[in-house]
């Protein structure tokens, strides 16, 4: 193909002449400094260009050359553990090759070439075998076994397989499609916007479990769903997916730190590697993918992190495995979006968005999903998506938001007025919803107790009550409710501070599992039932409020999983407290 | 010998268009020169096949068609550095304003720096005591933080800016520091307040100052930050020095770069500015941080005033979402002459959890925030209350809550401007105001703690 000439540069916008032969999205180097960038509209020979880079210095007339491949991401052994930019380079190989700062024009492929990797073949020479198919295996770090697939397209009789120590670019095994002779390479590559093929789509019924007690009992996502947190800066977007990252029971992670700050980069590479995952007793870090475009890298290529992100996913997804992805924050990658529909002078739509601003999110988020991968062997594999938003002055009209909720089923609702109050994690009980709290409802029922959905709905009744009441009190005083509608202020404050409220920097309090949360939930729910009964029997408030047993209750938090008797006990003590009180005889 | 260009065509607002150029590169440095011979400098904000767009910095003011001649550098705005800019004043394209010699460069750098390796930052972890109790105790500030005032017209943040860098020190530390200080737009008292205050305390000679007032030219904004922040970034990872840069006023700047974008006829975003404000932003701020294996750091103490002050206009909250935290400035409490107004509510800092804690301040300081806040955030729902039902409707613990958040404002947040309360006095002052609270109350506060500190102090009290 030919090269091209720059005819225009404005800011990350390139436009080149003579670029014939060239196709949307095909990659290519700007300049003789080899700055990369994508074509992302063409008008006859000319091209438009968003380059991933800087483009300071960058002249008319300068060539442009193209090289015929769309946008893609290197697949295979090595991703785990890696921290990459937003076009899948290594953010370590750059810092040893260009210093503390990232410079312009640095190529470094997003695997290394040099390492080796055990690969243990899983097929016998002669088998027939398919796309998706697990050709052998490699123990990538102690918590992922990476499978390597028959790539998409190709079917046929393995020729020859062995085992042995390989770099990513050795060919492991040949396959004779009839046509020809096919050789696999543990490397793949696949273009980040073509979402990965499968059989078949699932309906979302597992719940993934966080950790996070107002999430897994009130608002769940399940394995293969979506969900989005919008919020004004300081309501604890960020803090919040990284405890998902953390806690989440999903086999593989990855983060995208998309168009947001240095440092909280810098406290997942800190944090994660220490940090240990509750099931496996291994670093969370090895099974974590992080891809990091902070807000002062280049604008296009914080457009291509997503796709970059959940290529890599789907990847892992479509080996069988449950895969979370987050996305912090998909308003920077909307307005990445937007600086660019800007410079191409396209009509804008709401605030300067563009118009296939709604189509875009979607699209994202539909790659999400519990599916049937491709294969003989009908895996399952999953991939959920959540995603933060950050609208202005936390405006829940915001064009992003408003594109996001139509698709996504989860909505945790951050709220400064929380915030402030550090009552955290700050999801607002009352506008949140979940869509899957349906679908997960028979696992719940079968894996966790068969009055889960009984305490869960009493407490969100409390809850729901106590906002009611609120009014009320704020009218004419607190006085004036009666014993009955005080208790239910009484449970619901019990409810807001001693469950929901939750430390995500208290080593015990940072992750709750199901059982605990479920025990904890009953125990307040059974005061209120034991308070009713008391004050049915002239039983007042004042005296319920100042039992001993409710700051047992307020520490059930910071009980470790592993005494969760202790926790039960609580409430046989309820019990004994409330009919020992004076005057009451249960 | 460089091209001199006489086909200047268009003059718009800050704007200039300049025709039959050739190899004219994107950001380019431009020199203008005027017909009286005077000189002007420019930036090539975009190359489009022989034109080229140029934003002239002083304004374009006396600038012709047929007389003016341009140059383009070949380069983009570099800054003239060495150690001889400490106690050196600049205008905001760095050039020397204070009568002194012209600085002999050991590096030149781009202004425009480049963006930090995440993988290559260095966690800010390390506690500065502003000796300021609204800061330390409840937003603590770290090393290569970046902590915005989010300010009205008429409050005194400079007066609190000054003292933070009259305070700030790491404790059990001596080490090599200094204060960058870029103004935007401001007027020559707030500058010359700062200056006389650097020259009182003695620290003059270890701030540079660059300098566009009020009455200079308002594109010359767009550069300010950026060759404060460039300066900064020489101190602290050529010479490891601790560097605190202190820049306001915020919105000054982005008014300029408004400007700019409604002269180029952008599709502006809300209020006008551009779509690219936040990413804009983001380049400046995000230069603060600390980098592994080099000692120094910068630390970025961003100053605005809200319009209205209102938080959700566009310039603090595109910047609260950049920078780790804000310190609020409350009009109501400058009312009730609670000094310095910080509304420690809606202020926050992210990266305090990393910072404090034992060895670093007190092993107690995160409960004890936390409680506090909780405390006063109950107290603040209670006088509301208050105000709608008289205080005689609240319940004893509401009242108690009011009362504890009325001594908290008038104790813990109200100081001198020259009081210097250590971290040890801040942090007991938080236990001295809890103890009027039953033990049972204190839920925030792990049961060692109390054992250890809410005893002591009730019985102080008693």
């Amino acid at each position: 193909m030919k090269e091209g000439r720059i005819i225009r540069v404005s800011g990350p916008l390139v436009v080149a002449e003579g670029m014939k032969g060239s196709r949307m999205y095909d990659v290519v180097y700007v300049s003789d400094k080899k700055l990369m960038g994508e074509i992302i509209e063409l008008k006859g020979e000319i091209a438009s260009i968003q380059v991933y880079e800087e483009t300071g210095g960058i002249g008319v007339g300068e060539p442009v050359y193209p090289t015929g491949a769309p946008l893609s991401v290197e697949l295979g052994p090595g991703l785990i553990e890696s921290i990459y930019d937003g076009v899948q380079r290594p953010l370590d190989k750059i810092r040893e090759m260009a210093g503390d700062f990232i410079t312009r024009g640095i190529h470094i492929p997003g695997l290394d070439r040099e390492k080796k990797w055990k690969f243990s073949p899983k097929v016998k020479e002669g088998e027939a075998v398919e796309p998706g198919d697990i050709l052998g295996v490699v123990q990538e770090t102690v918590l992922v076994e990476h499978r390597i697939l028959v790539p998409p397209g190709i079917k046929g009789k393995v020729v020859d397989i062995s085992e042995g120590e390989y770099t990513v670019e050795d060919v492991v095994c040949r396959i004779d499609t009839g046509a020809g002779v096919e050789e696999i390479k543990m490397l793949q590559k696949w273009p980040v916007r073509i979402p990965r093929p499968y059989v078949k789509k699932l309906a979302p019924e597992i719940p993934m479990f966080t950790g996070q007690r107002i999430i897994d009992t009130f608002f769940p996502v399940s394995k293969g769903g979506t969900a989005c947190i919008p919020g004004p800066f300081g309501s604890g977007k960020t803090v919040t997916q990284h405890q998902l990252a953390k806690w989440s029971d999903a086999e593989i992670i990855v983060y995208i730190g998309c168009g947001e700050r240095g440092n909280e980069m810098t406290d997942v590479l800190i944090e994660f590697p220490e940090l240990v995952d509750p099931k496996s007793g291994e670093p969370l870090m090895k099974r974590t993918v992080l891809i990091a475009n902070t807000s002062n890298m280049p604008v296009a290529a914080r457009e291509a992190s997503v796709y970059t992100g959940i290529t890599i996913a789907e990847y892992f997804r479509d080996m069988g495995y449950s895969v979370a992805l987050m996305a912090d924050s998909t308003s920077r990658w909307a307005e990445a979006m937007r600086e660019i529909s800007g410079r191409l002078e396209e009509m804008p739509g709401e605030e300067g968005y563009p118009a296939y601003l709604g189509s875009r999110v979607a699209s994202f988020y539909e790659r999400a999903g519990r599916v049937v991968c491709l294969g003989k062997e009908q895996r399952e594999g999953s991939l959920s998506v959540i995603g933060a938003v950050s609208p202005p002055g936390g405006d829940l009209s915001d064009p992003v938001v408003q594109a996001t909720l139509r698709v996504v089923k989860v909505f945790w609702s951050l709220e400064a007025r929380l915030a402030y109050a550090r009552h955290f994690p700050a999801i607002n009980w009352l506008t949140s919803y979940s869509l899957y709290t349906d679908n997960v409802k028979d696992y719940m029922l079968t894996n966790v107790a068969e009055d889960f959905y009984d305490i869960q709905g009493q407490a969100m009744k409390l809850l729901e009550q106590e906002a009611e009441l609120e009014e009320i009190v704020r009218l004419v005083g607190l006085e004036a409710l009666s014993m009955k509608d005080q208790l239910v202020l009484l449970v619901a404050r019990m409810i807001r501070e001693d469950f929901l409220h939750q430390n995500a920097f208290h080593e015990v309090d940072t992750y709750t599992s199901i059982k605990k949360q479920y025990i904890m939930l009953k125990n307040i729910i059974h005061f209120y039932e034991e308070s009713l009964h008391a004050i049915e029997k002239g039983a007042g408030v004042s005296e319920l409020s100042g039992l001993p047993v409710l700051e047992r209750i307020a520490r059930m938090k910071f009980v470790p999983e592993d005494r969760m008797d202790e926790i039960e006990s609580i409430r046989d003590e309820i019990t004994k407290e409330i009919s020992s009180l004076q005057g009451v005889n249960v | 010998m460089k091209v001199e260009y006489r086909t200047v065509n268009d003059i718009a607002g800050p704007l200039m268009l300049v025709e039959e150029v050739e190899a004219v590169k994107y950001g380019e440095l431009v020199e203008i020169i005027l017909p009286d011979g005077s000189k002007r400098n420019g930036q090539v904000l975009e190359v489009h096949h022989d034109r080229a767009l140029i934003q002239v910095f002083e304004g374009t003011q006396g600038i012709d068609i047929p007389e003016t001649k341009v140059v383009f550098r070949g380069k983009g705005i570099e800054l003239s550095l060495s150690p001889d800019i400490l106690g050196r004043v600049f205008n905001g394209l760095g050039e020397p304003i204070d009568g002194g010699p012209e600085i002999i460069p050991v590096v030149k750098r781009d202004i425009n720096g480049a963006p930090i390796n995440p993988y290559a930052r260095e966690y800010p972890n390390e506690f500065i005591q502003t000796g300021i109790s609204a800061i330390d105790g409840l937003n603590p500030l770290v090393r290569g933080q970046k902590l915005p005032f989010f300010s009205g017209s008429g409050l005194p943040h400079n007066r609190l800016a000054a003292q933070v860098a009259r305070q700030a020190k790491v404790l059990g530390k001596e080490e090599k520091f200094a204060v960058v200080f870029g103004a935007m737009g401001i007027t020559f008292e707030e500058a010359n307040f700062f200056m006389e205050d650097f020259r009182r305390t003695g620290a003059l000679e270890r701030v540079v100052m660059f300098l566009n007032l009020a009455n200079d030219p308002a594109i010359e904004r767009i550069a300010t930050p950026r060759t404060a922040l460039t300066a900064a970034e020489y101190l602290a990872f050529d010479l490891e020095m601790h560097v605190l840069v202190i820049l306001t006023d915020m919105t000054n700047y982005c008014e300029a770069l408004r400007e700019i974008s409604a002269a180029r006829k952008e599709v502006p975003g809300r209020r006008g500015y551009p779509g690219y404000l936040y990413t804009d932003l983001a380049t400046i701020y995000e230069r603060a941080g600390r980098i592994k294996g080099k000692k120094g750091s910068i630390t970025l103490i961003p100053v605005l005033t809200m319009p209205e002050d209102d938080k959700t206009h566009p310039i603090p909250d595109l910047t609260g979402y950049i920078t780790e935290g804000q310190i609020i400035f409350s009009r109501s409490l400058h009312r009730k002459k609670v000094s310095p107004p910080i509304d420690v509510l809606p202020s926050l800092s992210r990266l305090k959890d990393k910072g404090i804690g034992k060895g670093k301040t007190r092993e107690d300081h995160a409960d004890l925030y936390n409680q506090l806040y909780a405390a006063y955030a109950r107290g603040k729902e209670a006088e509301e209350l208050s105000v709608i039902l008289g205080e005689a409707a609240l319940s004893d613990m509401d009242k108690l809550y009011l009362e504890f958040s009325r001594k908290f404002e008038e104790r813990y947040i109200t100081q001198g401007e020259y009081e210097d309360r250590s971290i040890e006095d801040t942090l007991n002052l938080g236990w001295e105001l809890l103890s009027m609270f039953p033990r049972t109350e204190l839920k925030r506060i792990r049961e060692e703690y109390l054992n250890k500190y809410y005893e002591k102090f009730k019985k102080g009290e008693r």
